[in-house]
């Protein structure tokens, strides 16, 4: 086990994909020369040449274009969204493109293609830089969304997400990057479609993505204290969803909270409440809470940045709720 | 910007190219019958949803694909009928699309809009105005990418020149000197906004010098001059890898789908009965007989050669089954990971 | 300050009131509590009180008009007070609101019909009664179960309805600990399964377990027991098929030889103090029967049906100018002495129109006698919520077979209308061949 952050991790999964496939290249804005907006590709325009690591220029509907076509036809691109909020000028090709033209052509073109780069709110960044967006393409069908919240999870879902032959939607933490954790040392993958228990408990589930995985287990520890043993669910992957995983925990627990970034609209939490009614109506002892991200554009302000975020407490307060205490 | 003068009609042609003329009024009368068909069709009921005919603009695509080989790449837009036909994709397998039938080409899932046919390397039909135009500069970074020489042909409407997935792929296919030709079918009318009221410039091929991109505007009426001027860009791209920007200057009789008028608010029927005299069919055939190796019977086997591969097509269709209701959820996920099942709402 | 007479609600149903008669003149003195007038409400003549003390100061209504209730009656003050509604206004508002309430209640409710006051009692006494095994009362007894009784509805997770179903505890013993009284897992750790009573409905049992089953003697006046799917249904398409109660009738032809005679008997023996009519009889004769068969000692109650563990049978009495039906309360009680005392003082009543609400309210089922007009057989109309009503016919001797030969025999025809959304028809008729076997062995009725 080596300990080594999330940035580096993705920058692993790149590099080690990209030595045993060399249909898999990645390109995007700054990827190359710049060694990566926030280094994730560092050093694998040395390592890879200018073919396999491009630099586009800032056309992200473009380049994003050119990815989806170079997939039709065999490669397997990985796309850098500088960060997915810019993505949102790319959306058409991600979902009009990406997402369906193995439907529209039955079946006949796969498209082998990851779109990645940074999401979720950061610091400071006000309201166009700091935003959630995986249940926006979660909500498409032939898209699969992957949101991971360790620097493990990053690279084996990376290295998953580059050999699958749909369209992933691979959304990494902004405020991630320089969190370490434990990468084994030997090859593996991190499973598309399957969540993992990110800390056992009994008496609530605290299900969570990316950002909110950190909360969850902060507020878990509190809650410890108290004697309260509160198990914390990590999605991973957005969709496919883990149905079974979530299901699972939740006949064990009675009780859930749902913590996400993004807004409340909608969200994923939304979806994974209706997986759990729908599944497990009889097993639940309360309404499920969610904690979202405050339902406005983000704010500049520190404070009223911080307001409107998930945060510990926030969490801690839903768990309370729904065990009555 | 080069232009691509119309050949001369040959005083006397050898017997191959009789043959390559015969096969292009062949073609021609082919698109232009199964365009008629499918209208009929339409207005029956057997087609839905939109129907983009291609009448009028035959000479583009078939010159324009007979310059390729079956290793290169073609991909369109909405009104690709015309291109799939040419590209060689079975008349009976593109009216089966435009019927939703199981046996069509995409499986009954696409229609008239996403023809698509992987063997041929047929990219598809794409619906949203240029968003095809980056997936054929996608292709053709994948021929330079593996070190190929096939090409990567794009066909848009003129009205695709104005949205940025053009500016944006033109630029990086300049910059990154891709192996592809697009073509630009200018049928002077985006649905019902005519050239002159939607771009600053009106020769659209201008358009190309913005991306250090030879670019020439084409007689898209006239299948040998199309045939031509592909086959210069072709070369290009091949040899150079270098991309071309053509205008082919062409024009529809129809509507712009079939919901809409053939004139009336934005062109009228005298404009519409002009164009009709310069019809590609007449203009490939009018040299034809003036090289003396098309008649009148000659001429009329070949349309009802046309006729029938259409009106077999069409019965095919017609008797082909449904795509079994299992196939509503089959294809969207190439693999089916974890233990996703398909996201039903808990209803169906 | 003087106060304002109002009229005041004198029955659950009561919209209007006629001023009979002042029993109080003006000027005369008054102390709380004393009958200022008879006011005659739908049901009965009915004393209104004084709720202030002082001097009747004025009549505002004559004797003999018809006002809305909580309209003004009168004034009672200090003497020489001069009265009007500036000085009047604050005790005069309570004693409005009072009728108004009352009024509003039943303009609300008119289908409720004597519900209201029937069900206050049992309510008040629910929480001294619950226990494991009178569950819907306890239901009420639930701490936040104040907001769970209005629509009465046990609030449980999801889950607690799970556990309780599969360890069998009832829900309705259970005091739920979560918002608004909702019952969720940590109430059912301490809760011991508790039999599943045999009225408890099921799909599959629901038609079958309800009405054979006796009458508890213990515990609660009754049990509610929530509508099975089948008994819904059942309810909904028979209101369909006739009117708002969906009734059908049976009827049985009783030999009433032994019961004659008894009553002769008894008569002879006793002088008038052992006279009985065979209209207190039959009272006792259905009375006993209910015990056995509770399924016809019920109400229909809408989204519910109450199976009442006691047993009033009302019996219509008609009066000048309509019918009024006095209850003989807990019926099965007592003896055909007290039946026959209690029946023949409350008609005498009821016929003076002096009977309160509640003795002519809270019937479980009814009977109705028109023997006595000489009419052999009629169906009557059931008294909504009960279930059922009992017609009975004359006495008479008409030729019957009797082992071979044909024979005089004193017989009498009752027809049974039965709520076809409570009792069904092989419920019906196995509680009238009861009835029958009791009067048609008389010694039954004792044992």
């Amino acid at each position: 086990m080596a300990v080594i952050t999330y940035r580096d991790a993705l920058n692993q999964a790149l590099r080690e994909e990209m030595k045993l496939d060399d249909r898999v290249f990645l390109m995007g804005e700054e990827v190359a020369e710049y060694d990566g907006a926030y280094k994730v590709s560092r050093g694998l325009l040395k390592e890879f040449g200018p073919k396999r690591v491009v630099d586009t220029p800032i056309a992200e509907l473009g380049f994003t274009g050119i990815g989806v076509g170079a997939a039709m036809v065999g490669l397997r691109p990985v796309i850098e969204m500088m960060t997915w909020n810019f993505a949102l000028l790319a959306i058409d090709e991600i979902v009009n493109s990406a997402a369906k033209i193995r439907y529209m052509s039955g079946g006949q073109f796969s498209i082998p293609i990851v779109f990645r780069g940074p999401g979720g709110s950061a610091l400071q960044l006000a309201a166009q830089h700091s935003q959630s967006w995986e249940s926006w393409y979660a909500h498409i069908p032939g898209l699969k969304v992957v949101t991971p919240a360790t620097a493990a999870d990053a690279k084996g879902l990376l290295k998953s997400a580059i050999r699958d032959d749909d369209p992933v939607v691979f959304i990494e933490g902004e405020m991630l990057y320089n969190q370490k954790g434990d990468v084994p040392d030997q090859e593996y993958l991190t499973p598309i479609g399957e969540a993992e228990v990110k800390r056992a408990g009994t008496d609530v589930t605290i299900v969570c993505h990316s950002k909110t995985v950190a909360i969850a287990l902060k507020a878990a520890d509190q809650l410890a204290e108290e004697g309260i043993k509160a198990e914390v669910l990590d999605l991973r992957t957005i969709r496919p969803l883990d149905t079974e995983a979530i299901l699972a925990s939740i006949v064990k627990t009675n009780r859930c909270v749902v913590a996400e970034e993004g807004w409340p609209f909608a969200g994923v939490g939304a979806q994974v409440v209706d997986v759990i009614q729908r599944n497990a109506f009889d097993s639940l002892d309360a309404p499920i809470i969610r904690v979202t991200g405050a339902d406005v554009p983000m704010p500049y302000n520190k404070t009223l940045e911080r307001a409107s975020k998930v945060d510990v407490p926030k969490v801690i307060a839903a768990v309370k709720q729904v065990l009555y205490v | 910007m080069a232009t691509t003068a119309a050949p001369k009609p040959p005083t006397k042609v050898d017997a191959a190219t009789a043959e390559l003329h015969r096969r292009y009024l062949r073609q021609m009368l082919l698109i232009r019958r199964f365009e008629e068909k499918a209208g009929e069709a339409y207005s029956l009921g057997k087609i839905g949803g939109f129907c983009h005919l291609y009448i009028g603009q035959e000479a583009v695509a078939v010159g324009a694909l007979a310059a390729l080989r079956p290793d290169d790449y073609v991909i369109s837009a909405y009104r690709e009928h015309g291109h799939a036909l040419a590209r060689g994709i079975a008349a009976r397998a593109v009216m089966a699309e435009l019927l939703g039938k199981a046996t069509g080409c995409s499986h009954g899932k696409g229609g008239s809009m996403h023809i698509f046919d992987k063997s041929l390397g047929f990219l598809g039909g794409h619906g949203i105005v240029g968003s095809h135009i980056p997936l054929a500069a996608g292709a053709a970074f994948a021929i330079k990418y593996r070190g190929g020489d096939q090409v990567s042909v794009c066909f848009f409407g003129e009205a695709a020149v104005n949205i940025g997935a053009f500016h944006e792929t033109l630029n990086m296919a300049g910059l990154w000197k891709l192996p592809a030709v697009f073509i630009c079918e200018n049928n002077g009318y985006g649905m019902g906004t005519a050239v002159a009221r939607a771009s600053a410039v009106t020769g659209l091929s201008v358009r190309g010098s913005a991306y250090d991109m030879p670019a020439e505007q084409v007689d898209g009426q006239n299948v040998l001059t199309v045939r031509a001027a592909v086959d210069k860009a072709v070369e290009r791209a091949r040899t150079e890898s270098k991309p071309t920007l053509l205008e082919m200057r062409t024009y529809r009789y129809v509507g712009h789908s079939m919901s809409d008028a053939a004139h009336g608010t934005y062109r009228t029927k005298d404009e519409v009965e002009e164009y009709r005299r310069r019809d590609p069919i007449k203009v490939l055939a009018d040299v034809m007989r003036a090289g003396g190796y098309l008649d009148d019977p000659g001429y009329e086997q070949l349309n009802a050669e046309a006729l029938a591969e259409v009106e077999d097509a069409y019965k095919f269709a017609d008797e082909s089954p449904e795509p079994e209701l299992d196939a509503l959820h089959r294809d969207v996920y190439a693999t089916e990971v974890g233990n996703r099942k398909p996201e039903t709402g808990g209803t169906s | 300050m003087a106060t304002k007479i109002v009229m005041e609600a004198l029955s659950p149903t009561m919209e209007e009131g006629r001023l009979v008669e002042w029993k109080k003149k003006e000027g005369d003195a008054v102390a709380v509590g004393d009958v200022l007038a008879e006011v005659e409400t739908d049901k009965a003549v009915m004393e209104l009180v004084a709720r202030a003390a002082g001097q009747l100061l004025k009549q505002v209504v004559a004797a003999g008009a018809t006002v809305p209730v909580s309209s003004l009656v009168g004034w009672i003050g200090a003497a020489g007070e001069a009265v009007g509604d500036d000085g009047a206004a604050a005790a005069g508002q309570a004693a409005g609101r009072q009728g108004g309430k009352a009024a509003g209640e039943t303009a609300a409710a008119p289908a409720a019909e004597s519900a209201p006051a029937a069900e206050a009692p049992p309510a008040r006494e629910a929480p001294a009664a619950a226990d494991a095994a009178t569950p819907a009362q306890s239901a009420k007894a639930q701490p936040g179960g104040g907001a769970g009784a209005i629509d009465g509805r046990i609030k449980a997770s999801p889950l607690a309805k799970k556990i309780a179903s599969d360890k069998g505890i009832d829900l309705a013993g259970v005091a739920g600990s979560g918002p608004e009284g909702r019952i969720i897992k940590r109430d059912l750790d301490k809760a011991t399964p508790t039999p599943v009573p045999t009225t408890a409905p099921t799909p599959v049992a629901a038609t079958g377990a309800a009405p054979r089953a006796p009458i508890r003697t213990s515990g609660a006046p009754f049990e509610d027991v929530p509508l099975t799917q089948i008994r819904k249904t059942i309810a909904k398409r028979l209101a369909q098929s006739i009117g708002p109660i969906p009734t059908f009738y049976l009827t049985a032809e009783i030999d009433m030889e032994r019961a004659w005679d008894a009553r002769e008997a008894l008569k002879a023996q006793a002088g008038d103090a052992g006279k009985v009519s065979f209209n207190d009889i039959v009272v006792k004769a259905v009375a006993a029967a209910l015990r056995q068969h509770r399924a016809c000692n019920a109400w229909w109650q809408d989204d519910k049906i109450r199976y009442w563990n006691e047993v009033h049978v009302g019996m219509a009495v008609a009066v000048e100018d309509g019918l009024i039906t006095p209850v003989i309360r807990n019926a099965d009680q007592k003896s055909l002495r007290e039946i026959s005392a209690e029946s023949k003082e409350l008609a005498g009543r009821a016929r003076e129109r002096k009977l309160k609400p509640e003795e002519y309210t809270g019937a479980t089922f009814s009977i109705s006698n028109l023997g006595m007009f000489d009419i052999e057989h009629f169906t009557a109309v059931i008294n909504p919520p009960e279930s059922g009503i009992l017609a009975i016919g004359r006495i008479a001797e008409v030729p019957t077979v009797v082992g071979g030969q044909i024979m005089p025999q004193r017989r009498m025809r009752v027809t049974m209308s039965c709520d076809h959304r409570v009792i069904d028809g092989a419920t019906g008729a196995a509680f009238l061949r009861t009835v029958k076997m009791m009067l048609e062995n008389p010694l039954a009725l004792v044992w």
